[in-house]
């Protein structure tokens, strides 16, 4: 319940200010460690109780305890849920950059910070919250150690008084992040919510315009992390085997779908398990493990990031020749090594497109949201074992590890699609078969499974060198011949993989062409760029590769495509050239971020009003 | 004119199967190579304990080692990997497939060197899969380096002497979880063969050890993997009779000083001791004798280690009895309801 009424004012001219409802951003500065995560989750939940459109976004370091991170949480009457460059409201809690996260706001914004940090000295055109943390987390917290922990809390309370949350939505959302089983801690943290609450009830006159107001549009809505959502994708695909090497960003995919696996994939009348999962020694084995199981019929997956994948490269190119299905995730992130592991970023398109040696070429899709990583993680797995190859599907650190809010994703309405196997009865049928042989016109061969009880069901799984009939050759006639078959197969797949969302604007000229995660930043920036520039967009929203053909039809339509894509080397658009004519390329145009932030609307619409030479 | 001549029955196996069921296609390693002989013991073994071809899946890395498998049971699923990475492959198709027997045979370097780190994770998962290592100590496909297996001072064809230690694979078997362990020499048929059989009812990890020198590039004067040189140095630890589960008992091999080892299937391993204080369920009397033998220029053959209780990975998994790979859609797809269930958890 809000309890400020008074009108804000500006701070630098006193004058009178309209209050901006359900349209800013809030960041909140901490360490890492400092349990911050749980008040964030807590402050983002509740606005989304109220029926507000919001993201959170956590910005962190690659670090266990001490180092600086941020949050922030974007409420939008709009349904914009990009990140916001501008900070409208900080909470700084973290001493090493208090200074610094002030002196980069733009006038008006509030800040909330502990008292002792003074921040207040630093500028007058901004709204300052001073809170005694320690002094009000003693009472409420009588537990030192615990205090560290719950003094966010005050915050979350702090906040909720100055935008006007309303406090049992904030109860609810303490009670649903604590769950029945930490009620006590729940109750602990509740009492350092209300503190705030009531400090800031007291002591605070409200100048900031800021505010939020209960609005209907999260109605039915869930809030998930992309791994999580793709976790529950492949429990629904009926996943049997899932292999994994712990890295940053993926871990918490697989360690989700263990969770969902032991509720929902125990036999209950057996006790046993209907998957195996195997924390694997490195990624190439746990590739490996994925091409054996699939290779011997189960529906198996591995997720990882791009060292990974460069380490899985000789395995997937055995994997295309071999034509085994596997499904790959990718949470994609930036550089190796000490390479802003907790960034997001786009940067593996090229190197997966064309991962391994020889001549190789891997379908890929792009999921956008919760809802396509559900979706698309059953559809890699049917397309996999249809296509009888390695299918990875590209998320992004941002996508993967962010809370996002999403429809309630839809039970898969087909069967799932085992592709072209042979059984004992098919081949008493048959009276044998060909692995490499293109029955059907599509490019995909039969295969058989290990253990099939028939005396002609075995065939000889080796690299690129074989014949129709999986026997070795070095032959250059049954060499060109296997290859010109993958490159039909690869062909065949373009009108089955998930096709391109196209919205066509007969008044534009330009064409915008995203995947993933750009898409919050290409859609915001749209409206930009028509109300402050007048320029007119279309967009096609890019869903897999091999392309489709809606691609090149949008490329047709449009004097001037830009490909907007989170990485240095404008990748998908060097993929686009290796495969269209000169008169498609000419008219491709490059925007590019690759910050390690997620991509922000500002960015995108700076840079084409930069290029359209407005 | 032809004269009829009515041919002798074909003699069949336990599977009713011909040993011709068991081959496969034509070598093309060298003449002389430890391997073929290495190929004829599998397909000997296999035949002769009617095992079903067709519930066999073979498995290899690269390297001439990793060639053969197309060589012997023709009428198994077969996969040649990548280059030192067999045991994720194995892995993986055992997982999706616990039904299926496991066989993979690979050579020293795709062991020893480029594999190492798969062949540890291998041993540590006690695997139910036979791990063959056609051990040569030298590089054949590339002609002719040195691999890790090579003993110090071994001298190549070209003369440049090995300056660093071998690793011993059955040393690190053992050390690291495999629960059956044993060296052998491709010339010595009747120790291969019960060894052989032993891994194929045993029911976790074998590795076995088996010297098979390369005629090419290793089979010369100063070299230690050379045909004459393991006739000279072979020290045989044990003698071995296996007793198949269905079979009377044997009289193979002298009673007296007999240890009996009964596998997974009721089958039965008879070892003995040659008048060693040696218990092959003892990892450290192996150990030691390994050691022994080493510092006498010995190439010590025979069973080190067996262990029928340990809990294999398939086990401690616990997954359903049925292959994961063809589970129905019934079992592996939940229910709507359990997808409503979780939205609501998310709202």
């Amino acid at each position: 319940m809000s309890t400020i009424e008074v009108s804000t004012t500006s701070p630098r001219s006193g004058e009178f200010q309209l209050p901006i409802v359900n349209d800013f951003s809030i960041q909140v500065a901490t360490v890492n460690g400092s349990g911050s995560q749980t008040a964030n989750s807590v402050l983002m939940r509740a606005i989304f109780q109220m029926g507000i459109p919001v993201s959170g976004k956590n910005m962190f370091p690659s670090n266990i305890q001490g180092l600086p991170t941020w949050f922030t949480i974007r409420a939008s009457k709009q349904g914009y849920t990009a990140r916001k460059k501008e900070v409208d409201f900080l909470v700084a809690m973290n001493p090493e950059t208090a200074r610094e996260d002030v002196m980069k706001l733009d006038g008006g914004a509030a800040v909330v910070y502990d008292e002792p940090l003074k921040l207040d000295a630093l500028r007058s055109d901004l709204h300052f919250y001073p809170v005694p943390f320690d002094k009000l987390v003693g009472p409420v917290c009588p537990e030192a150690k615990l205090r560290k922990l719950v003094r966010n809390m005050i915050y979350d309370g702090i906040v909720a008084n100055l935008l006007s949350l309303d406090m049992e939505e904030v109860h609810k959302a303490l009670l649903k992040q604590f769950g029945k089983k930490k009620a006590k801690a729940a109750e602990l943290n509740w009492g350092a919510c209300q503190a705030g609450y009531d400090y800031s009830a007291k002591t605070f006159t409200k100048s900031d315009p800021f505010r939020v107001q209960r609005m209907n549009s999260t109605a039915g809505k869930i809030i998930i992390e992309g791994n999580a959502a793709a976790a529950l994708g492949c429990v629904f695909a009926g996943v049997t085997v899932v292999t994994w090497y712990p890295i940053t960003p993926s871990s918490s995919l697989v360690e989700s779908m263990i969770g969902y696996l032991k509720r929902f994939r125990i036999d209950k009348e057996t006790g046993k398990s209907t998957y195996a999962v195997v924390q694997a020694e490195d990624e190439l084995s746990a590739i490996g493990m994925v091409l054996g199981a699939a290779w011997a019929g189960a529906r198996s997956a591995t997720s990882t990031a791009g060292p990974g994948i460069s380490l899985m490269s000789e395995f997937v190119g055995l994997g295309y020749y071999a034509e085994i299905p596997a499904v790959i995730f990718d949470v994609q992130r930036v550089g190796p090594s000490t390479g802003l592991p907790t960034r997001t970023a786009q940067g593996d398109i090229l190197s997966t497109a064309l991962l391994s040696h020889g001549d190789t070429k891997h379908p890929m899709l792009f999921p956008h949201s919760p809802e396509e990583c559900f979706s698309m993680a059953i559809e890699a797995f049917d397309l996999a074992e249809q296509f009888q190859t390695p299918v990875f599907v590209m998320i992004d650190l941002d996508l993967g590890m962010n809370n996002w809010m999403a429809d309630a994703f839809e039970y898969p309405t087909q069967p799932i699609k085992r592709g072209k196997v042979l059984t004992a009865a098919d081949l008493d049928r048959l009276g044998g078969f060909a692995r490499y042989k293109d029955v059907d016109g599509d490019g995909v061969g039969y295969r058989t499974l290990p253990g099939t009880n028939h005396p002609q069901a075995a065939y000889f799984t080796r690299g690129s060198g074989h014949n129709e009939k999986a026997q070795y050759t070095e032959r250059e006639d049954d060499y060109v011949n296997n290859m010109d078959r993958l490159s039909h197969k690869f062909v065949t797949m373009r009108s089955h993989v998930p096709q391109a969302v196209v919205d066509y604007n007969p008044k534009a000229n330009v064409g915008f062409v995203a995947f993933g995660t750009s898409h919050y930043a290409v859609e915001e920036s749209r409206d930009q760029l028509k109300s402050e520039y007048g320029i007119e967009t279309s967009y096609l929203r890019l869903r897999a590769y091999p392309f489709t053909a809606d691609l090149l039809d949008f490329i047709h339509r449009h004097d001037r495509v830009y490909v907007i894509e989170q990485n240095r080397d404008a990748q998908m658009l060097g993929l686009m050239r290796l495969e269209y004519g000169a008169g498609e390329i000419a008219k491709l145009r490059s925007m590019r971020y690759y910050g390690g932030l997620p991509l922000d609307a500002r960015t995108v619409t700076d840079d084409i009003v930069r290029q359209e030479g407005k | 004119m032809s004269t009829t001549v009515t041919p002798p029955p074909k003699k069949l196996n336990r599977a009713g199967l011909e040993v011709l069921s068991y081959k496969g296609a034509k070598t093309t390693l060298c003449a002389g190579c430890g391997h073929n002989a290495i190929s004829e013991r599998i397909i000997e073994c296999f035949y002769d304990l009617g095992v079903q071809p067709w519930n066999v899946a073979k498995f290899s890395g690269i390297g001439c080692s990793s060639k053969s498998p197309a060589y012997f049971l023709g009428l198994s699923h077969g996969f040649n990997a990548v280059h030192g990475r067999m045991p994720s492959v194995a892995t993986g198709a055992m997982l999706a497939n616990r039904t299926v027997l496991g066989i993979g045979v690979t050579g020293d370097g795709d062991t020893a060197s480029i594999g190492m780190g798969q062949f540890m994770h291998l041993l540590r998962r006690n695997l139910p899969f036979i791990y063959i290592i056609e051990d040569n100590g030298v590089y054949g496909l590339t002609k002719g380096q040195f691999s890790a297996t090579a003993d110090l001072g071994s001298k190549l064809k070209t003369g440049v002497i090995n300056d660093l230690p071998p690793f011993d694979c059955c040393a690190l078997a053992l050390r690291c979880g495999a629960t059956f362990v044993a060296r052998s020499f491709s010339g010595d048929k009747k120790q291969l063969q019960a060894i052989l059989k032993t891994a194929i009812v045993h029911n976790g990890l074998s590795v076995i050890d088996v010297i098979s020198p390369c005629t090419t590039f290793n089979d010369h004067e100063g070299s230690t993997k050379s045909y004459s040189y393991i006739k000279e140095h072979d020290e045989i630890l044990n003698e071995l009779d296996f007793v198949p589960y269905y079979d009377d008992i044997s009289v193979e091999i002298d009673e007296g000083d007999v240890q009996e080892v009964e596998l997974h299937d009721g089958s039965k391993l008879r070892i003995r001791k040659l008048g060693r204080e040696y218990d092959p369920g003892n990892k450290f009397d192996a150990l030691k004798a390994m050691d022994e033998a080493e510092k006498k220029g010995e190439v010590l053959t025979g069973v080190f280690y067996v262990d029928t209780k340990k809990p294999n990975f398939m086990e401690m998994l616990n997954m359903e009895d049925a292959p994961l790979a063809t589970l129905p859609e019934s079992k592996v797809r939940p229910p709507k309801e359990v997808l409503d269930q979780v939205m609501e958890e998310l709202r």
